[in-house]
């Protein structure tokens, strides 16, 4: 049993695939999302799928401030995401609501919604930041250290 | 009989079965993936990528969706499994069991129907309306690459006047090899349900095909398929069209030379070419792959 965990730990650190969840975004992290995606970036080369279906991915990637009518399908989709899973919040907006804070239309942040593991902050944030975030969930999973609830961030 | 049943569970777990066949399918699975990410100019995938995904997938926590019985949620892929792996089994590649029985080619392309049976039946049973989509463009797609896949092996069989491997291997190199190996290759990128042929599983449009239910160890398992199933396609067809060399070592670096080939050249289209609409496919093979097919057939049946 030794060797099996310690090489499952391995692929989970190697193997994390991502599924991409807009929560309300501008669009701007999703275009730096998709530039991680693309040649220059590559997502692959630490193993990295993009997954159409949650049920096939580990990681979710958020993007957004959590609009009232998103929140719903968020808490969805992160329970569609088998065990063990980590989520990346990528870009201010998850993060605080950045200049979407206060406004009634949005939660302000997606930790109302679902732990988040790793916070790539920016607005938009560079798409070698969006790698290191990636990569730095998946070594939370490999270590078994997601889904605790985290204290909101302060102003 | 004891050193039969040896043999024969050594034939199924280990080579040219399981074990083996599972390492050489996540090479060509590899492979592909490297070649497509360097024709990209992308990096691509280290190495170890398909086992880790394997391992990974096998280690997550299984959801079986609403509505859906366990036993085909987990059945399906598990047939699809032992069916491609018996197809390695009966294979006569140098170092396998040399069982060969009338009729056995027949079994072999039964039993390498399985995979994308059991993945239609897995689609319609998952109660996903993009499962059922992918499901029904999968049966339309089988419908369209048997008539080149089939053709090509059954030239073979009639030049050779049965449906036992060895006669059949036993034929020199025709004109027939040539042009059943042709119509062979036409039908391999449907099979491997790789770019211009990734209907189905359309990533784009319908989520994940037949598979968007699937997670954990069944959908792990549903990969090992597909590789074992990349192995299957490309060592029948070393087998069929590759000339026999004098030594068993040679013949067998001769196959692998073949099926290298083989995963180079639907790496190439794949990475040249954009996903077709499941009418152009199924258009596609009935006219090209019809032709093929009949090409084929009548010189195998003229000489």
């Amino acid at each position: 049993m030794g060797i099996f965990s310690s090489i499952l730990k391995r692929s989970r650190r190697r193997s994390p695939w991502v599924y991409v969840l807009n929560a309300g975004s501008c669009n701007g992290c999703d275009i730096e999302i998709g530039a991680v995606l693309s040649p220059r970036y590559d997502l692959e080369q630490i193993g990295a799928l993009r997954q159409g279906s949650p049920k096939h991915a580990d990681i979710l990637l958020i993007t957004g401030p959590l609009t009232l009518r998103s929140a719903e399908a968020v808490r969805s989709i992160y329970a569609q995401i088998p065990e063990p899973k980590a989520v990346v919040a990528v870009g201010s907006c998850p993060a605080t609501g950045n200049v979407f804070a206060g406004s009634p239309t949005v939660e302000g942040g997606v930790l109302n919604a679902v732990p988040v593991d790793v916070f790539v902050p920016g607005c938009p944030p560079r798409p070698q930041a969006i790698l290191a975030g990636v990569q730095e969930a998946a070594r939370l999973l490999a270590e078994g250290k997601t889904g605790r609830k985290q204290e909101a961030p302060h102003d | 009989m004891i050193n039969g049943i040896a043999q024969g569970l050594t034939a199924y777990f280990v080579w040219p079965g399981l074990l083996v066949s599972a390492l050489l399918g996540w090479l060509f699975l590899w492979l592909s993936r490297k070649l497509v990410a360097r024709m990209q100019r992308r990096f691509g995938p280290p190495f170890y990528q398909p086992f880790f995904d394997f391992v990974k997938l096998l280690g997550k926590r299984s959801l079986v969706p609403a509505g859906m019985s366990p036993l085909l949620y987990y059945g399906l892929p598990l047939a699809a499994v032992i069916s491609i792996t018996l197809v390695l089994a009966v294979l006569p590649l140098p170092g396998g069991v040399r069982a060969s029985f009338t009729g056995d080619l027949i079994l072999v392309l039964y039993l390498m129907e399985m995979p994308a049976f059991c993945d239609v039946l897995a689609g319609f049973a998952s109660r996903s309306i993009y499962g059922q989509v992918g499901a029904s463009r999968e049966a339309a797609l089988i419908l369209g690459y048997s008539l080149p896949f089939i053709a090509s092996v059954s030239a073979l069989a009639i030049q050779a006047g049965s449906f036992r491997l060895e006669d059949v291997l036993a034929q020199p190199f025709s004109a027939v090899h040539v042009l059943a190996g042709l119509a062979f290759v036409l039908a391999v990128p449907a099979r491997l349900k790789s770019n211009p042929f990734s209907i189905p599983n359309a990533e784009q449009e319908i989520v994940a095909g037949p598979h968007v239910e699937y997670n954990g160890p069944a959908l792990a398992l549903f990969e090992l398929a597909h590789a074992l199933e990349f192995v299957a396609v490309a060592s029948l067809f070393a087998l069929l069209f590759v000339p026999r060399l004098p030594s068993a070592g040679l013949t067998l670096l001769a196959y692998l030379g073949a099926a290298l080939l083989l995963v180079v050249l639907t790496s190439l289209l794949a990475a040249a070419t954009a996903r077709l609409q499941i009418h152009r496919a199924f258009r596609f093979y009935w006219t090209w792959g019809a032709l093929a097919a009949a090409a084929c057939v009548v010189v195998a049946v003229i000489f």
